[in-house]
């Protein structure tokens, strides 16, 4: 079996984001089944720990949320990211974006010498 | 931004309580992942168990976002705060004694900050404050320097022209003039002023403009700018004012302008006139006080640098260096000195007072705090025991106190703004600035400050006692069992010993001032039966009656109406009555044969006054002759003198008769017809003034003038009837039926100017009082409460020992020893502190020194007297228990 990662809290606000953009509105359960698939299974969460972000995001406002009905007709509260969630977004993709462009780059320079 | 928002979120958060709605979110969540496990073919119980595994801590997650939604700080300082009310709702007594001490010690505080704000700290309310001074001189007079020495119009005219540092300069007086024409005839409150003292003060009309220099030039239009409260109680504010003509002393005068509302001055004036000096022939008198804005950057110092380089010029243009013996110097000061004058220092001591006051109530609130936690002691042992940290306990007894020292504070603010009324109006005639006096942002800020301080003050001293139980006794059940050690009521005792020494100190301060104020009482003022001399004041301007002989004779015959109204013994005529400090003059005066070296001879109170003046105010005549009427019309060379002036200068009352004086250097000599009885004109507080009586007209009277007339003077009457409606009424026709042109000013009784003089100290007095009075009741309620604990706690013990046979006697006797104990502890020490403290009032006392001994004996008697009884009454209660129902409660 392959290992799972831990996830650390500001890329899961970013993932979170990132799904909500991508999907539309989601139920925390569905926001966090969405973010295991993506990962295809590479990533595993505690489910728990997502709920902490959510709230944090909300009273950020970069999402908002809704109680209505989910799929299989149960009661759940769904998340839904706003303008600002979006604003939030995009300057936070372009972050890692460089990051990653950097740490590429040093890797690409280790492989050389070695 | 964002941490900003989030901040406010939680906030919110904090108020409400979506607790549940969360509880839902995170249940569905599971149900969701357990119906997904058993789609995926798990056993129910099994899908169950993996959802919650796969969530995580459920708990640990609840406790973690309820953290986050809120501010858990916040919500459990609301946790604290209910439990404050509640505890207070709970025990009525304690809150409504605590409030209620809390809120006469902040309410009283506050007021008497109000006032000291308005009068004393805050800026004077015209442009750019700092620049203005009060221009003055300092000279030697009769041996003392004396530093409010004003200008004479050779000087305005000196340094007008002269100066280099004054970007604006004017010279002002007070003064009453009468306007006719419109109602009835009225004397108003005048400001006199040259054309610079506006400009100096800065404070633009409302309507209309300054004075200009055309308007002190003589030959011009007269002219007259209105105060607002003038205008609009005379004119309801009507604005076609400007251009009107007022009569003012009978002689037109244009409206040129009226004064904002928010432009005040000292005294009070209710029109502006402008001095005009005509620079041909300059008045010599010194009878101007000046001000003046300096120029940017240049300081006091500098000022009167440049002061006294112009006093020289001054001397050699005027020929006045015979004034050199007074040595003038330049005294130049902040106007705000001016302006606030000598209430300043009893302000200081009013607030030093209020705040030992407000420490005593604080000290009291604090004590029934004590007794409050002591009784929570187990409570606290248990909560500790159980984890509770010392941080969230001592939170919990801060937040307590703080509370009750806002609902204080809150009580206080109430209280201050019922006080500020009653301060003002029983406060002196003399306070200035009274308009500036309100409750305003700074006051207020000043009442939550003191209020939260108050809180803190004695919830630190609970939380310093009590934050950390002593678990192992508490729980013990050492409390209930043992009889109370020596340190455990340290505190309380400290407390008691504390509030005693202050009330102590203010308790001698109002002593002091009693004594000060009996003293003064007992100062005969050189008149007699004031309260039987009815007063009032008309004022005969030139444009209505030319002739000074006229003015004279209009003048007697309303006397001889007055003195023809049914029960007036006499009457009689001063220009400026005893004890009327704002109406009296002083000149030079020479005595015949005394070595004349040319320079200038002492300053003496000047009075000029009529045949039957001594009588009307009861001044005996010691020695020869009041003046006569015949002498008046034909401007006799007599004069009438007090009695220590003829001892200093002839060594006996009729040794002075037939001596000749003069005023000034110049002019007739006047014999000396009679000696009067010694007059306290400067206060019952200043030694009797050297006066000089002259008739009431008078040929030369000082340098230059060829024959003076008082025209402004104040007629006295005495009878039985002074006061009553139907006599003023009289009077008041009396005067009409010679002239209905005259308004009737200053209508009050000799009693009345003589309480008048009186005012700082009584004031003073008064406060004082009040403050040594709640004192001692706090300081004595501290003492009681006590004890009453004392006692409560030791009842087993006292039923103990009543059961042995101890005496009541003796188990009262031991409370009491208690009592006299704290009390004579808190004396001693506040006998020290009082020593040092009360020489602070030394300018304010009369007769006594600070360490009058008649003072320190009595209230040290009256605190250890008050204290007994206060320990005697829980002690009697103690003894009247009866020991089988004590000691049945174990």
């Amino acid at each position: 079996m392959e290992q799972k990662s831990d996830v650390w809290q500001g890329t899961l606000a970013l993932m979170v984001l990132k799904t909500l953009n991508a999907l539309g509105p989601l139920h925390g359960y569905g926001i966090a089944r969405r973010i295991e698939q993506t990962s295809e299974n590479l990533l595993s969460i505690n489910h728990g720990t997502l709920y902490p972000v959510l709230l944090k995001l909300e009273q950020e406002g970069s999402i908002d949320s809704e109680w209505g009905i989910s799929d299989n007709n149960r009661k759940a509260k769904f998340y839904r990211i706003t303008k600002s969630g979006k604003k939030e977004l995009t300057a936070a993709e372009r972050e890692w974006q460089r990051a990653n462009d950097i740490m590429a780059r040093f890797s690409a320079l280790q492989g050389e010498s070695s | 931004m964002k941490s900003l928002r989030r901040g406010w979120k939680r906030l919110l958060g904090s108020f409400s309580r979506e607790n549940s709605d969360m509880s839902d979110e995170l249940q569905s969540h599971i149900e969701m992942q357990t119906e997904d496990n058993v789609r995926a073919g798990m056993h129910p119980e099994e899908a169950r168990r993996q959802a919650r595994l796969k969530f995580g801590g459920l708990d640990s997650m609840k406790e973690y976002y309820r953290d986050q939604r809120g501010l858990p700080w916040l919500e459990t300082t609301f946790a604290d705060l209910r439990y404050a009310v509640r505890s207070l709702r709970k025990s009525p007594a304690f809150t409504i004694v605590a409030v209620l001490t809390l809120a006469i010690g902040i309410g009283a505080t506050t007021a008497v900050f109000s006032v000291v704000d308005g009068v004393l700290i805050k800026a004077l309310p015209y442009p750019d404050p700092d620049a203005l001074v009060g221009v003055w001189h300092s000279a030697v007079i009769e041996g003392g320097t004396s530093r409010n020495v004003n200008h004479s119009a050779s000087m305005y005219v000196t340094y007008l022209d002269n100066n280099r540092t004054f970007q604006e300069f004017g010279v002002w007086n007070n003064g009453a003039s009468s306007v006719t024409g419109i109602g009835e005839p009225e004397q108003l409150r005048t400001f006199r002023v040259t054309y610079g003292v506006l400009r100096a003060f800065g404070v633009q009309p409302a309507t209309g403009r300054w004075f200009s220099e055309a308007d002190d030039s003589p030959g011009t239009p007269e002219t007259v700018i209105l105060m607002y409260g003038y205008w609009q109680r005379r004119f309801g504010g009507d604005s076609q004012i400007l251009g009107r003509t007022v009569r003012v002393d009978s002689r037109p005068r244009q409206v040129i302008g009226v004064m904002p509302a928010t432009f005040q001055l000292n005294g009070n004036p209710e029109i502006i006139l402008p001095l005009r000096f005509d620079r041909g022939q300059l008045p010599s008198t010194f009878a101007y006080a000046g001000v003046a804005r300096l120029k940017p950057n240049v300081t006091i110092a500098q000022a009167n640098a440049d002061l006294e380089r112009m006093i020289p010029i001054w001397a050699e243009q005027f020929k006045m260096q015979r004034f050199a013996s007074l040595d003038l110097r330049a005294a130049i000061r902040p106007l705000k000195e001016d302006v606030v004058g000598d209430i300043a220092n009893v302000l200081w001591v009013l607030m030093g007072t209020i705040g030992i006051v407000l420490l005593i109530a604080c000290a009291n609130v604090a004590n029934l705090m004590l007794v409050r936690a002591d009784g929570r002691q187990q409570e606290l042992a248990i909560r500790t025991a159980l984890g509770a940290g010392r941080g969230r306990i001592a939170r919990e007894l801060l937040v307590g106190s703080l509370f009750l020292g806002a609902l204080g504070g809150l009580g206080g603010l109430a209280l201050a703004y019922a006080g500020l009324r009653v301060l003002v109006a029983i406060g002196p005639a003399n306070l200035p600035r009274l308009s500036e006096i309100t409750i305003d942002a700074r006051v207020l800020a000043f009442a939550i400050t003191i209020s939260l301080a108050s809180g803190l003050f004695f919830g630190v001293i609970t939380v310093i006692k009590f934050a950390r139980p002593r678990i192992a006794t508490v729980l013990r059940g050492g409390e209930r069992t043992a009889s109370q050690s020596r340190d455990r009521h340290r505190s309380q005792s400290t407390l008691v010993v504390v509030q005693v020494a202050l009330a102590l100190v203010l308790l001698v301060g109002s002593g002091l001032m009693i004594r000060s104020f009996r003293a003064l009482r007992n100062v005969q003022p050189g008149f007699s039966q004031p309260e039987r001399v009815q007063t009032l004041r008309l004022a005969i301007p030139p444009a209505q009656v030319a002739d000074a002989e006229a003015v004279t004779r209009m003048q007697k015959a309303i006397l001889d109406k007055l003195a023809a109204i049914p029960g007036v013994a006499s009457d009689g005529l001063i220009d400026g009555l005893p004890m009327d400090l704002g109406t009296q003059s002083s000149s030079p005066v020479s005595v015949e044969g005394q070595l004349d070296d040319g320079g200038l001879p002492p300053v003496r109170r000047i009075k000029f006054v009529s045949p039957g003046l001594f009588q009307t105010l009861g001044i005996p005549l010691i020695a020869g002759r009041d003046f006569t009427w015949n002498e008046i019309y034909v401007k006799s060379e007599v004069a009438l003198v007090s009695d220590n002036f003829a001892k200093q200068n002839w060594g006996d009352a009729r040794a002075a008769l037939g001596k000749r004086i003069r005023e000034g250097t110049g002019g007739h000599w006047r014999e000396v017809i009679g000696v009067a009885g010694d007059v306290y004109d400067n206060g019952a507080n200043q030694p009797p003034a050297f006066i000089v009586y002259w008739p009431a007209r008078v040929q030369s009277a000082s340098m230059g003038v060829p024959e003076y007339t008082p025209r402004s003077v104040a007629f006295a009457i005495r009878s039985d009837r002074t006061g009553t409606e139907s006599f003023l009424k009289q009077i008041q026709e009396a005067v009409w039926s010679v002239n209905s042109n005259l308004p009737i000013a200053q209508v009050q009784t000799l009693n009345d100017v003589y309480e008048q003089s009186m005012r700082q100290t009584s004031f003073t007095l008064i406060m004082l009082a009040i403050a040594g009075a709640v004192a001692l009741t706090l300081g004595i309620i501290g003492i009681y409460g006590v004890l009453s604990y004392a006692v409560s706690r030791r009842e087993r013990e006292i039923g103990i020992r009543l059961a042995l046979g101890a005496r009541q006697r003796e188990v009262e006797g031991m409370f009491v020893k208690r009592g006299l104990v704290l009390a004579s502890v808190g004396v001693g020490i506040g006998l020290v502190a009082a020593a040092g403290i009360t020489r602070l009032l030394s300018s304010l006392l009369f007769g006594i020194g600070p360490l009058d001994p008649v003072t320190y004996i009595a209230v040290p008697l009256v605190l250890v007297t008050a204290a007994a009884a206060a320990s005697y009454l829980p002690a009697r209660r103690a003894v009247r228990v009866d020991p089988a129902i004590t000691l049945r409660h174990e």
